[in-house]
């Protein structure tokens, strides 16, 4: 079955966090395309979504920039090679067909390429289970932590705990298509754009939902549907509940690769950051070699690496020929400046 | 100056801390078990700990973030601390800290 978005590339990228996007830049200079898979649905991996707004004090000739400020310049950096993101799916599984591998996504999305390359950092990032005892039972149910289909809460009675993004987000979209929306967080302080915070209390204000400020105590149901999420404020009737307490990371279905790993990392050899299999590299945090070291500037330096053996790969009757941007008239017309 | 951290294994070590760090990173420095995912931020609570008693008289009080993430946590305890935003001093040399279950890699 092809689909619209399934496509076959010179390299696919799993993990579109700082290390990841570099990449891009070194595969483009030996004129290879990449395409990017991110369980996130913006680019930027940890920097965007755990500290966008921190200083990062060691980048080379940066000496302070956030992380949102690192993703932005990144992909202005990549802009010229034009890659294709696939943002919002997790690599699912990976397998040799014939002279590429082929990956697919959960979104069920097939990529086909020569060469892998996994930049997925500390894993992919799952949501956090809320700290209520025996909600595993209505996981999938009729609890969620993320919404896959709005279709889900059409006509429902909807409780959305959270003081995040996610939270209010979700509760200015779904608001139209539920029966009743009560969002509960635990104080009136929100970690979230101030516009969203704003329109979430019009809504309050007009009788649209309910806003309670309290505590999760616990939650009432049968057989998976949940009946009440309790709180210090009383019980809050619903029929479906959503919980955004942010994300972890876990290694994912990475780990069932059939790669060798060093507790949880993947091996690598320092030549090329190839792994145990021909054709997949390992780079940035979620790699190992002896000396490793997690920081941002040692993935550059990994994938710069990586991609001298990527082209070897996906280009074997040609030479590969080592260039400098500064002098480099070749370089400079890809990269658009010449 | 001394951090004494009993691990999620009730193994007892006593590690040598150093002024100013941050005793998460005094124990990931020694290799104990503490994921500590977001590197210090305050934005995850993945380097939970839970501080003995008498020595909570001398930390500064959690910040309401830091409180946020506790409360989120699956095993906080009224003595639950994140160990990112307790910076070693002299007054704290001797500190008795226990790694939480959720702060495992």
């Amino acid at each position: 079955m092809e689909g619209k978005d399934n496509h076959t590339t010179d390299v696919i990228i799993i993990g579109a966090g700082p290390v990841g996007l570099f990449a891009v830049f070194e595969l483009g200079l030996l004129d290879l395309k990449a395409t990017l898979v991110d369980i996130l649905d913006k680019p930027g991996g940890q920097c965007a979504e755990l500290y966008p707004e921190k200083p990062i004090y060691d980048i080379p000739a940066l000496p302070t920039v956030t992380g949102q400020e690192l993703t932005d310049r990144l992909m202005e950096q990549i802009k010229p090679f034009d890659p294709t993101f696939h943002l919002g799916q997790m690599v699912e599984s990976l397998a040799r067909e014939g002279d590429v591998w082929k990956l697919t996504t959960d979104e069920g999305v097939e990529l086909r390429a020569p060469v892998i390359v996994i930049a997925a950092g500390g894993g992919s990032f799952t949501p956090k289970k809320p700290p209520i005892a025996g909600i595993e039972a209505y996981e999938g149910k009729s609890v969620f932590y993320a919404v896959r289909k709005m279709e889900t809460f059409r006509d429902k009675h909807l409780v959305i705990a959270g003081g995040g993004d996610s939270a209010l987000d979700w509760s200015l979209n779904l608001q139209p298509i539920v029966k009743k929306l009560t969002l509960i967080h635990r104080r009136d302080d929100w970690r979230a754009a101030p516009d969203s915070v704003r329109r979430m209390k019009e809504l309050v204000a007009a009788g649209k939902m309910e806003l309670v400020i309290g505590n999760i105590t616990g939650i009432k149901g049968d057989n998976g549907q949940v009946e009440a999420i309790t709180t210090d404020k009383g019980d809050l009737v619903c029929d479906r509940f959503l919980a955004f307490y942010g994300l972890t990371m876990k290694l994912g279905p990475v780990a069932n690769f059939g790669l060798n790993l060093h507790e949880n990392l993947i091996s690598v050899d320092t030549e090329k950051f190839q792994t145990s299999e021909a054709g997949v590299f390992a780079i940035g945090d979620i790699c190992h070699y002896p000396g490793k070291l997690k920081l941002i500037l040692s993935g550059f330096h990994e994938g710069a690496l990586m991609a001298q053996e990527a082209f070897r790969i996906c280009r074997p009757n040609q030479k590969l020929r080592f260039q400098y941007t500064t002098s480099s008239s070749d370089l400079q017309k890809k990269l658009g400046v010449a | 100056m001394k951090v004494i951290a009993t691990d999620q294994n009730g193994v007892r070590h006593e590690l040598e801390a150093i002024e100013g760090w941050r005793i998460m990173e005094i124990l990931r420095d020694y290799g104990l078990p503490i994921k500590a995912e977001c590197g210090g931020c305050c934005c995850c609570a993945t380097c939970h700990v839970y501080v003995d008693e008498k020595w909570i008289p001398k930390l500064y009080p959690p910040k309401p973030e830091e409180e946020d993430l506790l409360a989120d946590a699956v095993d906080t305890k009224p003595n639950s601390r994140l160990s990112c935003q307790l910076l070693m001093s002299a007054e704290l040399d001797g500190i008795e800290v226990t790694l939480a279950e959720s702060a495992r890699p």
